[in-house]
């Protein structure tokens, strides 16, 4: 090899597969305005949930019996109060970080143990298939609001146990699609050829076929987002997720709810901050999915 | 390359004596495929029996499904035979004191036919090639660095090609890292399952020239396997013709070509187009689609398309005949054997 040829290959960087294939991906992101607007809109709602203990005006604890569901700006309340007099910026504020870990831990929780199954699943024989998919389609077969308070149910309330239920609901059909998705490659030439050099199955996984999974995978996911904030606040109007004082999105809005004719605002806000927050994740998640295919 | 060491417990079966052990003997190779819900089995490569050269090109000729792909994927064991055994310079293939199937993967590989399923879509070649020394324990630097001096090899430069996608490469361009990926584990015996088939005459006639070119420098052995004819005759010093799963001919390229045995064989050329008006012939080409492997005619399996088929060629399946060494030229086909009781035994 001559030394140019050495040289123009390390002005272009990359050394291993992943990374170099990653960097492309970030490289095309960038060129994406308008899915990094909804990055940028992500990153603000998740900074506002962290921060909440220094920016939330009010204790949003403090009740008040003369101050319930007044108008936005009543007594310096930014969005007015709610039910029982509490401040709404705040309670929204602080809510954020209940929703988003409910909404995000369990989706990340079934991604990863869901998506690796079904990887496995679909890329390793028949029986080993056959024993994920079939352990899968036991669970799938419940609907998944009554999967969710039966597990709640029998173990009980609390956060801890909302998001292990709600992670076991979203696994199996997560599953199926990262199977799909990994069947569909395995027969493809490039997998023979890669196990006809040697390589370890372990390693065909991670650098032939994680690729064309994580795409529908990712994509599933966004969407399960928003689903898992809901069925969370499900659980909490239940009893079974988040307990009443505390601020949550979905429990906010089951509470407020009742008072939609009196304070049809005061109403609206949990659902739209669950709204932005879901269609924020979608948007962006399908930005990245468009970022990772090669050929766009 | 490490060398394999010639164990003199498993020498040559056919003892032919001499330095010219055989790179691969393939003996009595099957593989059934099973199908759903009913009892039967698509015969897909049935009986196969061949023997393989060092640095001879064997080629291997048919039509589409006459298990020409099963074949190379059971010589890889991508595909598990099952039946037969295979003898790779000397060593038993998967025994106990032969070699083993992932050994056998470093010295055997295989470019496969569709030059952009081959590639994962994801991966820039030069990480495609890089794979198969990683894979095998190389360090990044130096499988990158394989990586690099195989593109250089096959006619891609390096800089300019190996940050690509597959799909940013022409079909030619593809395939020759393909050839580079094959090469990548320095193999002394390359398949080539129809790997110039789906490239424009004139791309696949540089292909070709880049196969002559690297197997004479890495002193390689091929495997090439192809539809076509003419292709076939330019490359290969050897010739098997494959019909239903079976081997009906084999010999050397020249003499299957200037004096085909089998008629399945002589119709396969009288089929082959020509640009010149002296050269046509007149036999009249194959009527129609193969029988099914599922159900094979008995007896000989081309006798349903055979315009020499008598009531012996149902009766009786004709053997392959006596195989001696790489001049032997041999048909399995009962004109091509005396006292088969064939009408026309021995004027073939």
């Amino acid at each position: 090899m001559s030394e140019t040829a050495i040289q123009a290959a390390a002005e272009t960087p990359p050394a291993s597969p992943m990374r170099g294939y990653w960097r492309s991906v970030f490289a095309r992101l960038g060129r994406d305005p308008i899915t990094l607007c909804f990055a940028v809109v992500v990153l603000a709602i998740v900074l506002a949930a962290l921060a909440a203990p220094l920016i939330a005006p009010f204790d949003p604890y403090q009740q008040s019996i003369i101050g319930r569901l007044k108008p936005p700006g009543w007594r310096g309340h930014p969005l007015g109060t709610d039910e029982l007099g509490r401040d709404l910026l705040s309670r929204l504020l602080y809510g954020g970080r209940i929703s988003l870990l409910m909404g995000l831990a369990p989706v990340l929780i079934a991604t990863l143990i869901g998506g690796t199954l079904g990887m496995i699943g679909g890329f390793a024989g028949r029986l080993a298939n056959t024993a994920i998919m079939r352990t899968m389609d036991v669970f799938y077969a419940f609907p998944s609001v009554l999967l969710a308070v039966a597990i709640s149910g029998a173990m009980g309330g609390g956060i801890g146990n909302g998001i292990l239920s709600l992670s076991l609901v979203f696994t199996p059909a997560m599953c199926r699609i990262a199977e799909t998705a990994s069947a569909q490659v395995k027969h493809l030439d490039y997998i023979e050829a890669a196990r006809a050099s040697g390589a370890s199955a372990a390693r065909i996984l991670r650098h032939h076929v994680l690729g064309n999974v994580l795409g529908p995978v990712l994509i599933y996911a966004s969407s399960l987002v928003s689903v898992s904030i809901l069925l969370a606040s499900g659980l909490s109007f239940l009893g079974l997720g988040v307990q009443p004082p505390e601020p949550d999105w979905g429990l906010m809005l089951s509470t407020l709810r009742q008072s939609l004719y009196v304070d049809p605002l005061g109403c609206a806000l949990p659902g739209i901050a669950i709204f932005t927050t879901s269609v924020c994740f979608n948007l962006l998640s399908d930005g990245v999915r468009r970022a990772m295919d090669v050929r766009a | 390359m490490s060398a394999t060491p010639m164990s003199t417990a498993l020498a040559d079966p056919r003892d032919r004596g001499g330095p010219a052990q055989p790179m691969l003997i393939a003996r009595g190779l099957r593989r059934y495929f099973r199908l759903k819900g009913r009892g039967q089995a698509v015969r897909a490569v049935d009986d196969v029996s061949f023997t393989v050269f060092k640095g001879e090109t064997l080629g291997v000729v048919g039509e589409s499904g006459c298990g020409k792909s099963t074949l190379a994927r059971l010589l890889l064991h991508l595909l598990v035979p099952q039946a037969g055994e295979m003898v790779f310079d000397g060593d038993l293939v998967g025994a106990a004191r032969g070699i083993g199937i992932a050994a056998l993967r470093q010295q055997v590989q295989m470019v496969f036919q569709d030059s952009a399923a081959s590639l994962n879509p994801r991966m820039p070649v030069r990480d495609s090639i890089a794979f198969g020394p990683l894979a095998a324990g190389q360090s990044r630097a130096a499988a990158r660095q394989t990586a690099e001096a195989l593109l250089q090899q096959v006619g891609l430069r390096p800089d300019l090609f190996g940050p690509r996608y597959p799909h940013e490469l022409s079909g030619g361009q593809k395939q020759r890292v393909n050839i580079a990926r094959a090469l990548a584990l320095g193999p002394r015996m390359v398949i080539l399952d129809e790997a110039v088939s789906a490239l424009d005459k004139s791309v696949e006639a540089q292909v070709l020239n880049l196969l002559r070119d690297l197997k004479r420098r890495l002193n390689l052995t091929y495997l090439f396997i192809s539809h076509d004819l003419n292709v076939v005759r330019y490359i290969s010093e050897r010739v098997l013709v494959m019909y239903l799963g079976q081997v009906v001919e084999l010999g050397p390229a020249t003499a299957v070509f200037a004096a085909p045995r089998h008629p399945y064989t002589r119709a396969l050329l009288a089929s082959r187009l020509s640009m010149d008006a002296d050269r046509r012939t007149l036999e009249p080409p194959l009527q129609g689609d193969p029988p099914s492997p599922i159900d094979a005619p008995s007896g000989c399996r081309f006798r349903t398309r055979c315009p020499c088929a008598e009531a012996v060629c149902a009766s009786r399946a004709p053997p392959l005949g006596h195989w001696e060494d790489r001049a032997s030229h041999i048909a399995a086909c009962h004109m091509a054997t005396q006292g088969s009781g064939h009408t026309l035994a021995g004027a073939g």
